[in-house]
């Protein structure tokens, strides 16, 4: 079950936590992986880690260029790219009555408008072969919202809305796309937390912990392969039962 | 007929799977040929790759039957 011999993946983000992991999990199922990120030695980590079928393709995605560039970098260096995983992010957290009109685009631009882009870029390759995937990583907080990321919760609705628009646009090319909302996640973000804040947090969590990385990057799997394509406009709650929807 | 409209023909009837006696120069790519909104960019693209040329999205529009797109690209190429 879910084997991606012969898949290519792109994955932005894949300096991170999550992404290193939603890296791994599709290398060791049998694809070929693009490796995007801003910071290039932990992607060259990676990349040395994995061996073959993995290239580092270092990308900002707070420049509309470089992410026009990417999805033609990524199909220059890997033949095409069978699967795209839209997992990169940033925070810009404040409270909204005092948030920036940079704190808000930043947030917007990086989180939703790349997403848009990178898979706008993907779709040509994917309609032609009659195959394709599109993971995009959205949020718990896109549900929920929270205090203080008013920018990140909306970009990742945002996410939402624009992975089901896209998803009933291509369904009938074999295209899918599928958005994924983690909760909270053990990662070095979550590792700055102090312990009585993990005590307030945990509470809200039926499942009693924090997720792990491997706990995206399974649905990662499930949403890439064969078995996941009758699944389209979907998104998949990884969160402990924190929100239920 | 033109080795433009030879090699037109050729593309809808791989994309559209339509029989060749079908693509007519009224023959609309919607009403007549059972494409969809979506086909229609993707032939669009296979046109821009085929004679190695943009067609923009305001052009796209106007090219609804096979005539239109023989004639849109024999004026662009």
């Amino acid at each position: 079950m879910f084997d991606l011999t012969g898949k290519t993946a792109l994955i932005t983000g894949a300096s991170g936590g999550i992404g290193a992991e939603i890296a791994r999990v599709l290398h060791g199922a049998g694809a070929t992986v693009g490796l995007s990120g801003t910071r290039i030695e932990p992607l060259e980590t990676l990349a040395a880690e994995l061996g073959a079928r993995a290239f580092v393709l270092p990308c900002n995605l707070s420049d509309a260029a470089a992410v026009e560039e990417l999805p033609k970098q990524a199909i220059a260096a890997m033949g095409s790219v069978d699967i795209l995983v839209n997992n990169a992010g940033i925070t810009r957290d404040g409270l909204m009555m005092r948030m920036s009109d940079e704190d808000w685009e930043q947030v917007i631009d990086v989180n939703l408008t790349s997403t848009f882009r990178l898979s706008r870029g993907v779709l040509r390759g994917m309609m032609k072969t009659r195959w394709g995937r599109i993971v995009n990583i959205s949020s718990i907080v896109g549900t929920g919202g929270n205090p203080g990321q008013a920018n990140y919760a909306a970009a990742k609705a945002g996410i939402v809305g624009m992975s089901k628009s896209l998803a009933a646009e291509v369904a009938t090319r074999g295209v899918t796309v599928n958005c994924i909302a983690p909760g909270f996640i053990a990662t070095a973000m979550t590792d700055k937390l102090n312990d009585e804040q993990r005590e307030r947090l945990l509470v809200k969590i039926p499942a009693g912990r924090m997720g792990e990385v491997r706990d995206i990057a399974a649905a990662v799997l499930y949403l890439a392969s064969d078995e996941g394509g009758y699944v389209t406009g979907s998104t998949l709650h990884v969160n402990g039962g924190m929100t239920m929807v | 007929m033109s080795d433009i409209a030879d090699r037109v023909k050729k593309i809808v009837v791989e994309h559209l799977g339509v029989e060749e006696e079908k693509v007519t120069e009224n023959a609309s790519f919607i009403d007549d040929l059972g494409a969809d909104s979506l086909d229609t960019v993707e032939l669009v693209m296979a046109f821009e790759e085929e004679f190695g040329i943009e067609i923009p999205d305001d052009a796209a529009e106007t090219i609804q039957t096979f005539g239109d797109a023989v004639k849109f690209i024999t004026e662009a190429a």
